[in-house]
């Protein structure tokens, strides 16, 4: 079970208003290599891994929940007060016809949210490895966001969300690590 | 030697019939998570509050990514 704390893991504040920021945005909330596909697949994959490293793909899954969640406040505060004319504009008038200004879990193309976007091998360093490839992965999505973004204040946000992506493939690097039982070995030489 | 970087560069081959103005010089990031391998104990901790901004109370993990444009404007390193 989860006991939830009803704030953001990282204060979002958005200072522009351009719709078209949450076009891009929306490849990390529905996308392939996105938070919702990152909580999925971490917290699906831990019940056929070493029990060593069950409870970081558990910590890891949960705290991308937490990044979600931010995803999803920078999206409706892009798109909240923006009217039909401005979405369309920002080339999100297809997502207006089908769901309003509702958010829907699907990638900066309109491509719904799919399982097929998350892995489950069984076999625990393919999964580790899995792992540590989408974080890269995400982590060059959040470059090529900051990039396309004139909003210093949602930058701000994505470069936190940036910097765990680092820290959480450090650590899916030293499960690996783990379970390959060498550290102790190696401190002989 | 060259000072360390975590942004690497290389050249590109440049065609004299370009389409576009060319990039003579690409760039990609290799992350501190490359370098670290598994952590060792003691490395030196941003406090409480600088932790929190950071995303991380390792500073050997720290590695703020600046856009395009703000790099035009004087950020980054």
């Amino acid at each position: 079970m989860w006991v939830y704390e009803k704030k953001l893991q990282y204060p979002v504040k958005v200072s522009k208003c351009n719709p078209m920021l949450a076009k891009f945005l929306i490849e990390q909330y529905g996308g392939a290599d996105g938070e919702l596909a990152a909580a999925l697949r971490y917290l699906n994959q831990r019940y056929t891994i070493p029990d060593k490293v069950v409870g970081l793909l558990t910590d890891i899954g949960t705290e991308e929940f937490a990044h979600l969640e931010m995803i999803a406040t920078m999206i409706y505060k892009l798109t909240k007060d923006a009217t039909p004319e401005q979405l369309k504009e920002a080339g999100i008038g297809e997502h207006y016809v089908n769901h309003d200004r509702a958010l829907f879990y699907t990638d900066a193309a309109g491509n719904p949210f799919t399982a097929t976007y998350i892995q489950a091998k069984g076999d625990p360093i393919a999964d580790l490895y899995e792992d540590i490839a989408a974080e890269e992965k995400a982590r060059a999505t959040y470059q090529w966001i900051i990039d396309q973004s004139d909003d210093p204040d949602i930058n701000d946000s994505l470069k936190f969300l940036r910097e765990r992506e680092i820290i959480h493939s450090q650590r899916f690097r030293e499960a690996v690590e783990i379970l390959k039982e060498d550290r102790d070995r190696k401190k002989i030489f | 030697m060259a000072k360390f970087t975590l942004r690497k560069q290389y050249r590109p081959y440049v065609s004299p019939f370009d389409p576009c103005p060319s990039i003579r010089v690409k760039t990609y990031v290799t992350p501190p998570n490359l370098y670290v391998g598994f952590q060792p104990e003691k490395l030196p901790q941003f406090n409480a509050k600088q932790a929190l901004f950071a995303g991380t109370l390792w500073k050997v993990f720290y590695d703020p990514y600046y856009g395009s444009e703000e790099k035009e404007k004087g950020g980054g390193q």
